[in-house]
């Protein structure tokens, strides 16, 4: 099983989500329109694109707009979340190895102590997500089943990762567990909520070519105060 | 029963219709008629395929519900933290409903979405500051509120202010000769003060356009002389059409797009006909919005910009004041601590918090921020069309509380608020809050600058000689 695993589901994994997530990407962009969404985004793709880097940019540094300010714990967590998500998965020594092996890219590693806290502030960062869906009115009263599947999704991964990890015996149920669930993420992710590792970027930019290119920014110029 | 007497799926079109509806004092059948409306499920299955995108459902579908949006809407907190108040929520349960259920729905739904996408969101954009995707929900109820027009779930009061437009014009039933007679009658008023004031209508190849709200021809003609008489003293030539004068814009409130475009190209035409360098628009955020924001792409310009440049009025004053076209006595500028009313549609969606800090530079010693101000202010309370719709009164009369404590929190009496929605949101909160409010006093910008402008000698009257 393991086997299968590391090998055609592996591959059969890869190939859904970098497809999915590709498709996601054309389809958005192609379902913009300057009638519709009344933006004029190709007469004015340079402050355009000047008012969509500003506006992805801003809101990947901690602190970096208003609303990560005035929620200091959201910010906390949510960053806490996501560092490792992004880097663990890519750059994790074993992580790369395994690349390498099946893909045939190299990548350069973490020193492990650091991708060891990486990982655990990844965790609580997790729990942390978790706890303001109980614990800040507005989220628990927003949350539905998708939500929790979506965090559910994310989380084994990260958490069966670190038991792999960390555990001194039943390691191979881990690493079974870490592998499956790291694949049915990759298989969710195009459709599914977590289509947001791309569409973050495209909903980003696109809010921020609105208002470079039309709502204000020949005056405040493209950056606006996020 | 489809449709009523009152209530219809159709836009009014002639004076007729709009007498009709307005016999029906505040819409009392026209709302218990609603209640029978039929739902057209195949047009509006065919409109939500062609028009809803993947802007918008991108929006609705990655939405994680973090609930970060809650706190950035000033009816969620003035409404005690209701659930039932976050963006997410609002949008989620009526246009995320409409398009799951592929505009499957029945005339309960669509009076519910009518209540929400009028009652609960003022289409101020904020929320769209403050959630990491940078989800609008004031752009998708707009979107909304189009589908609604459609279909005839549209306020009282709107559907009127809609049907006022095609028919006279303007958001209200003034007419050309009306406003024209107006102009000569505060020309009139003021000349023996000013001599050589004049409003030059239909002037050719002008420097300036002006263009106005209907309210101030029908309610508040004044407003209409101090405009004249600040150009006059500026030394600016100018005109006013005497077609497409006013530059509101209730068909946006209302969701009325083909009323939109009838709107802006009307104004368009004007600038046409008489080549005028630039267009002002007066103290009114909405009408900017129409007319200059939204305005090019309702009128199919492939630029998004308008034919001309238009300026909004604090942008004019602002730059009269910096060019020395209008001088301030700094022994008259407002001592008093004073405050500004950021309008969401020109200063978040247009940039221009620069030129109202201009202004206040110049007229006042004593100006306080308030705590959320320039692309972060709140809404006054009445935007959107919230302040003109009767069925949601109370609702909007809650929706002021926020503003009101901002007020109050900078230890100003006096607000300036260049827009006529916040100044009348400002002014009801007077009447509603009246222990609270009791020392407030609000004012647009054109009044304070008479107070304090210095005339040049040879436009005072001249005395009798000897």
């Amino acid at each position: 099983m393991l086997n299968l695993l590391y090998g055609p589901f592996l591959y059969i994994a890869v190939a859904v989500f970098v497809i999915g997530m590709i498709v996601r990407v054309v389809l958005y962009i192609n379902g913009l329109s300057q009638k519709l969404d009344r933006i004029a985004y190709k007469p004015k793709m340079g402050i355009g694109l000047k008012g969509a880097f500003h506006s992805i940019i801003k809101w990947m540094i901690p602190g970096g707009t208003r609303a990560w300010r005035i929620n200091p714990f959201m910010t906390a967590v949510f960053f806490m979340f996501h560092i490792g998500m992004v880097l663990l998965p890519f750059f994790l020594l074993q992580h790369a190895v395994v690349i390498e092996y099946m893909f045939g890219i190299s990548l350069p590693a973490l020193p492990g102590a650091l991708a060891d806290i990486l990982s655990v502030v990844a965790l609580l960062g997790f729990f942390g997500l978790v706890y303001r869906r109980f614990a800040v009115p507005a989220a628990k009263a927003l949350t539905t089943k998708q939500d929790w599947l979506v965090l559910a999704l994310a989380g084994l991964p990260l958490i069966t990762g670190i038991m792999f990890r960390f555990s001194t015996s039943g390691y191979e149920f881990w690493e079974f567990a870490h592998i499956l669930t790291a694949e049915i993420f990759l298989i969710a992710a195009p459709f599914t909520k977590l289509s947001h590792i791309v569409l973050f970027f495209m909903t980003r930019a696109q809010i921020g070519m609105d208002y470079a290119i039309k709502r204000g920014g020949q005056n405040r110029g493209p950056a606006f105060p996020w | 029963m489809p449709e009523g007497i009152f209530c219809k799926r159709a836009p009014l079109t002639t004076e007729e219709e709009v007498k009709h509806l307005l016999s029906d004092k505040g819409g009392k059948q026209y709302y218990a008629e609603m209640e029978n409306l039929e739902v057209d499920v195949d047009m509006l299955r065919k409109d939500l395929e062609e028009t809803c995108k993947s802007r918008t459902r991108t929006w609705l579908e990655v939405c994680a519900h973090c609930g970060m949006c809650a706190e950035s809407c000033f009816l969620y907190t003035a409404n005690n933290n209701d659930p039932k108040q976050i963006p997410s929520y609002k949008i989620q349960h009526t246009l995320g409903e409409l398009i799951r259920r592929k505009g499957n729905v029945d005339t309960k739904f669509m009076i519910h979405c009518m209540d929400v996408a009028w009652s609960q969101c003022t289409t101020c954009n904020r929320c769209s500051m403050y959630c990491p995707y940078g989800i609008d929900t004031g752009v998708m109820m707009s979107y909304l509120r189009g589908l609604l027009f459609k279909q005839g779930f549209v306020p009282w009061e709107l559907k009127i202010g809609s049907g006022m437009h095609r028919v006279y014009g303007a958001q209200m039933d003034v007419t050309s000769e009306d406003f024209v007679d107006t102009c000569e009658w505060m020309v009139e008023e003021n000349e023996e003060q000013w001599p050589g004031l004049e409003i030059p209508i239909d002037k050719e190849d002008a420097d300036i356009m002006y263009v106005i709200n209907a309210r101030e021809v029908k309610h508040y003609p004044n407003d209409l002389a101090e405009a004249a008489i600040l150009f006059h003293i500026a030394g600016e030539n100018w005109t006013m059409p005497s077609v497409g004068w006013d530059s509101t814009s209730l068909t946006m409130y209302a969701g009325d797009w083909e009323g939109c475009k009838m709107n802006v190209e009307r104004i368009y035409d004007a600038v046409k006909r008489l080549r005028p360098k630039t267009i002002v628009a007066t103290e009114c955020g909405h009408a900017f919005r129409a007319t200059t924001i939204e305005g090019p792409y309702w009128a199919g310009l492939e630029s998004g910009e308008a034919p001309v440049r238009f300026m909004h009025y604090v942008e004019w004053v602002a730059e009269a004041l910096k060019s020395g076209k209008l001088k301030i006595d700094p022994e008259k500028r407002i001592k008093t601590p004073i405050t500004l009313q950021d309008s969401c549609n020109y200063i978040r969606n247009y940039g221009l918090s620069e030129a109202t800090r201009t202004i206040m530079s110049y007229i006042a010693t004593d100006f306080h921020e308030m705590e959320n101000n320039r692309e972060h202010n709140y809404c006054c309370g009445g935007g959107g069309g919230f302040n003109g719709i009767g069925r949601y009164r109370t609702e909007r009369n809650i929706g002021l509380k926020p503003k009101l404590q901002q007020i109050q929190a900078t230890g100003c009496n006096l607000v300036v608020a260049p827009c006529h929605n916040c100044w009348d949101a400002i002014r009801d909160m007077k009447e509603v809050y009246e222990e609270e409010a009791k020392d407030l006093e609000w004012s647009f910008i054109k009044p304070l600058l008479l107070q304090m402008v210095i005339v040049p000698d040879h436009l005072k009257p001249q005395e009798d000689a000897e």
